[in-house]
């Protein structure tokens, strides 16, 4: 069993986030780290291989060659080997170039399995699962609360609003964790002072075969034309329960077309 | 020597924070009120490796230098002093003189045992009537049918009611500095803790007298060249008091912290009291002479690490970063007002734990002793 988790270099979630109003975009020139959600993933990776499954773990990150301390932060959380996608060329990418470039990495090996965290905690996305799912012509599931292996089947059990959808689906397939999958254990000392020693695989674009002009600036297609913050919620209604409370709460409701 | 933290130091330092975060801080209030020393932590820090960091790869440990020891502790101490006292001992004063005086033989006994934390150690050289004053240790160690048996009393032992391996120093020779041996050996029968000294603070930590009782220690326990187990106390103590730099250190981490934390939540008289001076300069001071002890720390682990002599630059890193905790705690408590004396912050736990590192493992009054006599040579011993 081949198993990838696509992970993410984010600013230090415990660090407040900056605007840089010049260019619209989030500053990342502080202290950067691995995308907390990510470790959810690895850490299922990890259990499906304690469980007895013949496995190899993959990391794999796009993103600068100073992104290589978040790529030993993975492995030291149980990865087996990393894939480090670094190119000066993917500077600016958006969801769309960025899920390019992970699925032209994903398509040179053969994974069986690719993770994904729920959310990358710096621009709070949740779709790029889907996104790389989508090129790859996988089967996709986001907010998996627990997966179970069953030959090259997978059941996801997910977590919707209501409860819980119980999915099933063929391998391969892409499938983005929950944070509620699990508790992910403390890498330990050993652990962080073994990812050095552990393959790592830096390429650039060239190397993967990746043409310039669909990454970075050149392949991206989202601009940031202005930030606001959110409107405020308006103004509030104060219903004193005088009796007739519930009549009046009904008829706020079918006013603002809540029930019908 | 201007220090430098590696990769793998960030890396620890960061390991054990996120655990004394899930692991110790929600806890740490209670078990001080009463006075409950969570060994099974120190276990797991075994099973995570960190109580391995200086014993090297080939026996189990990390194989990391002596500035990774000094970031657990001081991590350790910014959530719980006791823990990371009892850390503080088992690396400082237990592993290391193992690697540095232990035979290959008593190595490979004993250091991968104490790098998972199977064994956990403490360091038993004070006695009653021997403090400061080492050379007056009265506990015998006599040879007796190819063993040697040892008796006498040892007080204030870090990790005494718990540990399983001890590092003991006792009398082989006539009086004075020389004639004392140091051994190591696990608990066994002989060696009993006899009760849990009272004290001010670091009530998490376990505090001891240990009493000898017809101990029987293996021949091949002596550790080092008999007769001369005081330089091993000594050389063990340059080091292990860059430890307690280390706690200070994060002692007074914690109280800048809360200090901050507090000074920035709090209103009166219409605003945060973060605007006032008087809460900002005493928070200011702090803050810089605790950048200041840090840094002495750091050096001397540097130079401890390099093998280089540290005994001077940790003794000023001790005198130095010790004040810095005791004061810290202080200013923590005064801007806290009322509700730093109360249980409820923790900042009176802080302005307990603190003051003990400017008394064990040397006082403020040989800290300076040890550095005047480094400065002035032959001439200040009179």
């Amino acid at each position: 069993m081949k198993i990838a988790i696509c992970v993410k270099e984010v600013p230090d979630p415990t660090a407040e986030k900056r605007i840089d109003p010049g260019t619209n975009r989030l500053v990342r020139t502080g202290e950067n780290t691995l995308n907390p959600y990510d470790r959810h993933a690895i850490e299922e990776a990890v259990r499906i291989k304690e469980s007895g499954v013949e496995t190899e773990i993959s990391i794999v990150l796009v993103g600068p060659a100073s992104a290589a301390r978040t790529v030993d932060k993975a492995l030291a959380q149980g990865g087996d080997r990393s894939v480090h996608l670094a190119d000066d060329g993917l500077a600016d990418s958006d969801i769309l170039a960025t899920s390019r470039a992970l699925a032209a990495l994903l398509e040179r090996d053969a994974y069986d399995l690719v993770l994904f965290g729920q959310q990358a905690s710096d621009a709070e996305c949740y779709v790029m699962a889907a996104a790389v799912a989508e090129r790859l012509d996988r089967p996709c599931v986001s907010q998996a609360a627990s997966l179970t292996l069953d030959g090259s089947t997978l059941r996801v059990k997910r977590q919707v609003e209501t409860g819980y959808d119980t999915v099933e689906m063929p391998l391969p397939a892409v499938v983005s964790v929950s944070d509620a999958i699990n508790e992910p254990r403390y890498p330990s000392l050993p652990a962080i002072m073994g990812a050095k020693r552990k393959p790592h695989e830096v390429l650039s674009l060239a190397d993967a075969g990746i043409d310039p002009d669909t990454v970075g600036g050149a392949g991206s297609r989202t601009t940031v034309r202005g930030l606001s913050k959110p409107a405020g919620r308006g103004a509030s209604v104060r219903i004193e329960d005088d009796g007739t409370a519930a009549e009046k709460i009904l008829a706020f409701l079918v006013e603002n077309k809540v029930v019908v | 020597m201007i220090p430098a933290l590696s990769d793998v130091h960030e890396d620890l330092s960061a390991l054990v924070r996120d655990f004394c975060e899930r692991e110790i801080a929600p806890h740490t209030a209670d078990w001080d009120r009463t006075h409950h020393v969570p060994v099974p932590v120190l276990r797991q820090l075994g099973d995570l490796g960190v109580l391995g960091v200086i014993i090297p790869e080939e026996h189990g440990g990390a194989g990391l230098d002596y500035t990774a020891l000094c970031l657990v502790v001081e991590e350790l101490a910014r959530h719980d002093a006791g823990l990371s006292v009892a850390v503080a001992v088992h690396g400082g004063l237990c592993a290391a003189p193992l690697l540095r005086f232990g035979s290959p033989e008593q190595q490979a006994r004993y250091l991968p045992r104490l790098a998972s934390g199977e064994l956990l150690g403490a360091y038993a050289l004070t006695e009653p009537d021997a403090g400061s004053d080492t050379a007056a240790i009265r506990a015998q160690a006599v040879l007796d049918d190819g063993q040697w048996r040892l008796d006498g009393t040892k007080t204030w032992i870090t990790n005494g009611g718990f540990a399983d391996f001890f590092v003991l120093f006792a009398r082989t020779g006539g009086g004075g500095a020389k004639g004392v041996s140091a051994f190591v050996s696990t608990r066994a029968e002989g060696l009993g803790s006899s009760h849990e000294i009272p004290k001010l603070g670091l009530h998490t930590s376990s505090t001891a007298e240990v009493v000898l009782d017809g101990f029987r220690v293996a021949a091949d326990d002596l550790l080092g060249v008999r007769d001369d187990g005081l330089k091993i106390a000594l050389a063990t103590l340059d080091g292990g008091r860059i430890t307690i730099a280390a706690q200070a250190c994060g002692i007074a981490r914690a109280a800048l912290d809360l200090a901050c934390r507090y000074a920035a939540d709090r209103h009166a008289f219409g605003g945060p009291i973060a605007r006032f001076q008087g809460v900002q300069f005493p928070i200011a001071d702090i803050s810089a002479r605790l950048e200041g002890a840090r840094l002495l720390m750091l050096r001397a682990a540097a130079l401890r690490s390099a093998g280089k002599p540290h005994g001077l630059a940790g003794a000023q890193a001790k005198l130095i970063a010790s004040r810095v905790a005791v004061d810290a705690a202080d200013v923590a408590v005064q801007t806290l007002g009322g509700y730093g004396y109360s249980a409820e912050f923790g900042a009176e736990r802080l302005y307990r734990d603190a003051k003990i590192t400017e008394l064990y493992e040397g006082t403020s009054q040989i800290q300076r002793l040890v550095i005047a006599r480094h400065l002035l040579g032959a001439a200040a011993r009179g």
